[in-house]
């Protein structure tokens, strides 16, 4: 692992919450270039939370720690500005646009990227050209290009189709905010191959997880559990696997013996 | 989740592009509305008596009636004894004879404008009448069209040189004693275009109409008068635009489409009039009749607007669908934005057996924006299998908006079909973070929205138009998200 490389992602005693709720109470994570990191926990941890609170959605308010990005404060940039920096969100439930032509919106985003780069922008023919290139990684079929960002797409094809975006767009940093919920185990390994084939020794990924099943095919360097907005315990596959054994119940209750 | 709204209400704001005003001398009569003015109007066109009856016809109606209260609209009254009902930009000498010599002026605003007066073959293949003010200043392409025995003219010169045509159609669709404004418009409208399709002629290119309000306190009455005779086909282009004024400034025009037996007529609208600024001061009140007559056999008529413009909007486009098998289109983009009130939408009377009708209508309100559709579908007793779909969408960026609609449906044939849907939605927060988590800027991402959200109505535009169209909504919306 790549344990001397500065991180690319380092939060910093993180609290955030909604409405005055707190959810994240003081996150600590490193995640350095070449890693893939799995963050597990019941439902209600905060584990969408941090996705959210990372990619700056609205609405989330921080309170205490700071994230540093590539570097940079990255609570500091607008949200935009973090996904041209190279932050993707696989979203949990990708947003369905209706009229927005899925091909244009992505070499909209794809450009807006390459702008932020310096590079020059794509135009249709070379567009067109790596997009083929990316959906075969994805199986998905060429229609999709066809129809309007996520709508009428079955829960799958949405899910493929995050992975199919972080493809063309190559971000340094993806969060996978819960790909695997909805899915069948055929479109689960269709989705984990694709994640698997981006992984690169300059990217990041971090996955979110409520089940271990998705870490038989996407393999997380580092396991982290998060309980009630704090990292619990971190380890590597192996405390996936116990996790999957034992439930969260074990984790909570040795923590409450700690206590 | 709390700003979302607070941003979008930001992103609306954009100075009205063309705001400026051409100082230019004109011909006008002195304010107010008598008989007097129109005898006047009727003499500075050297009229036949015909016209000059049937304006005064218009005239007496109009005086016994009172200004529509029904529309979802509210502004203070208006002072029609206040606006000048003629203002013809001042002729050197004689009159122009052709373009060159039309006052230099004129053309330099219409290059402002973008739109090719002079006649260059290279452009667009559009041919141009403008109307600045009241009068029509230079059709382009005459020579061209008249090849093919295509009569495209002011309307002026259509009652000079075709008044068998003229008495024959003027008032056939829009009678005097329509409305409130037709009879207005009947009464005193100056000018406008005139075009005329002959029996089997496909029109080669498209045909455009631009009018322009420049003088203060002057209402711009024009009249447009397309007859597409057996077979033919013809799209026609109308944009408008006028100054930034304080003041509101009266719009009252009618458009009138005749559609022979197998006749189509494509009549497309991209309307950017002065829409007054962010308090809701000055900005056009546009009360315009609209309405195609599908007279003949398997005629077509299809209506397209964008609506971005003017303080106020009264428009209802429609087709009488009185030949079998006639078919019937509105597709129309709605947007109001600041203190912008829009209240449209069609009118579909099906009295042909099989006639057909499509309304697809689309409504967006940012700012203080209120936008209402209505609509009447009205199946008459003979109009056996009449088929009609509509469908009424409207958009909400933001809280302080609002969203309307108004449909009346009349049906007395059981063997009709009638639809309608209607949708109502905000802008997500949620579609908003999803294209900035991909690297677009919130403007962008409304814009994107909104395009997508008006698509079916674009692609019903001819190419040039649905450029301009796409852009002038991201203009128009800028500043509404912050």
């Amino acid at each position: 692992m790549s344990i001397n490389t500065r991180p690319i992602l380092e939060i910093r005693d993180l609290s955030a919450g909604v409405d005055g709720k707190p959810i994240l109470k003081g996150i600590n994570l490193a995640i350095g270039l070449g890693e893939v990191h799995a963050i597990m926990g019941p439902n209600g941890s905060g584990k969408s939370t941090l996705a959210a609170v990372l990619a700056g959605r609205e609405g989330y308010d921080v309170t205490a720690g700071q994230v540093l990005y590539a570097g940079g404060d990255l609570l500091e940039m607008d949200p935009e500005e973090r996904a041209r920096e190279g932050l993707f969100l696989a979203f949990q439930y990708p947003v369905e646009i209706p009229g927005v032509n899925s091909t244009y919106f992505l070499k909209a985003a794809l450009n807006e990227v390459r702008k932020h780069k310096g590079l020059p922008e794509l135009d249709a023919l070379e567009f067109l050209t790596l997009v083929k290139d990316r959906m075969k990684v994805l199986e998905l079929n060429e229609d999709l290009l066809r129809r309007s960002v996520n709508e009428g797409f079955s829960g799958g094809e949405k899910k493929r189709n995050e992975i199919f975006q972080m493809a063309v767009l190559e971000p340094r940093l993806a969060v996978l905010d819960e790909t695997d919920s909805g899915l069948d185990i055929d479109a689960l390994k269709v989705v984990s191959n694709g994640v698997n084939k981006l992984r690169r020794p300059d990217n990041a990924q971090l996955v979110i997880t409520h089940y271990q099943r998705l870490l038989n095919y996407i393999v997380p360097d580092f396991v982290h559990v998060l309980v009630d907005g704090r990292i619990v315990r971190t380890g590597d596959k192996a405390l996936a696997l116990a996790l999957e054994e034992k439930g969260y119940d074990w984790i909570t209750r040795e923590e409450a013996l700690v206590a | 989740m709390s700003t979302a709204t607070e941003t979008i209400e930001g992103l609306v704001q954009k100075e009205y592009k063309y705001g400026f005003y051409t100082d230019i001398e004109a011909d006008a009569a002195p304010p107010g509305l008598n008989e007097d003015i129109v005898r006047l109007i009727s003499a500075k066109k050297n009229e036949p008596a015909f016209m000059l009856e049937w304006r005064l016809k218009a005239y007496r109606h109009w005086k016994g009636l009172k200004e529509p209260t029904w529309p979802h609209l509210h502004h203070p009254p208006i002072d029609y004894q206040n606006a000048v009902y003629y203002s013809a930009p001042k002729k050197k000498g004689e009159g122009p004879k052709s373009l060159e010599e039309v006052d230099p002026k004129l053309l330099e605003t219409y290059e402002k404008l973008g739109i090719p007066l002079k006649e260059r073959e290279r452009l667009a293949g559009v041919a141009v009448d403008a109307v600045f003010d009241s009068v029509s200043v230079g059709t382009t392409f005459k020579e061209k069209l008249s090849e093919k025995g295509i009569l495209f003219c002011s309307f002026t010169e259509a009652v000079e040189q075709y008044p068998e045509l003229v008495q024959k159609y003027l008032g056939s669709v829009v009678p005097y004693t329509d409305n409130y404004f037709a009879a207005l418009n009947a009464a005193v409208f100056s000018d406008g275009s005139f075009c005329y399709i002959p029996k089997g002629v496909r029109c080669p290119m498209e045909l455009s109409t631009y009018f322009r309000i420049n003088a203060a306190n002057t209402g711009q009455f024009e009249r447009t008068l397309i007859i597409a005779d057996e077979g033919a086909y013809v799209s026609y282009l109308e944009g408008c635009t006028a100054p930034m004024r304080d003041e509101h400034q009266l719009h009252a025009a009618v458009v009138e489409l005749v559609a022979l037996e197998g006749a189509q007529i494509k009549y497309s609208t991209v309307q950017n009039w002065y829409p007054g600024d962010e308090q809701g001061r000055g900005g056009i009140y546009n009360f315009v009749t609209k309405r195609g007559l599908c007279k003949g056999r398997n005629s077509k008529i299809s209506w397209t607007q964008v609506e971005t413009g003017s303080a106020i909007t009264w428009k209802y486009p429609s087709c009488i669908l009185q030949g079998d098998n006639s078919i019937g289109e509105f597709y129309s983009v709605a947007l109001t934005n600041n203190y912008q009130q829009a209240d449209t939408g069609t009118k579909m009377v099906h009295i042909g057996k099989n006639t057909r009708s499509t309304i697809v209508s689309k409504g967006i309100s940012a700012g203080h924006g209120q936008n209402s559709y209505r609509g009447l579908v009205k199946i008459q007793k003979g109009a056996a299998n009449a088929r009609n779909f509509s469908q009424c969408d409207s958009l909400l960026l933001g809280s302080l908006c609002g969203a309307h609609t108004f449909p009346y449906i009349e049906v007395k044939n059981t063997t009709a079909r009638v639809e309608h849907e209607a949708s109502t939605s905000k802008i997500g927060e949620d579609q908003i973070f999803y294209c900035n988590q991909r690297g677009l800027s919130t403007q962008d991402a409304v814009n994107m929205i909104v395009n997508g959200f008006c698509k079916e109505v674009f692609r019903e535009l001819p190419m040039e138009f649905a450029v301009e169209a796409q852009k002038l909504l991201g203009v128009s919306l800028e500043g509404s998200v912050g």
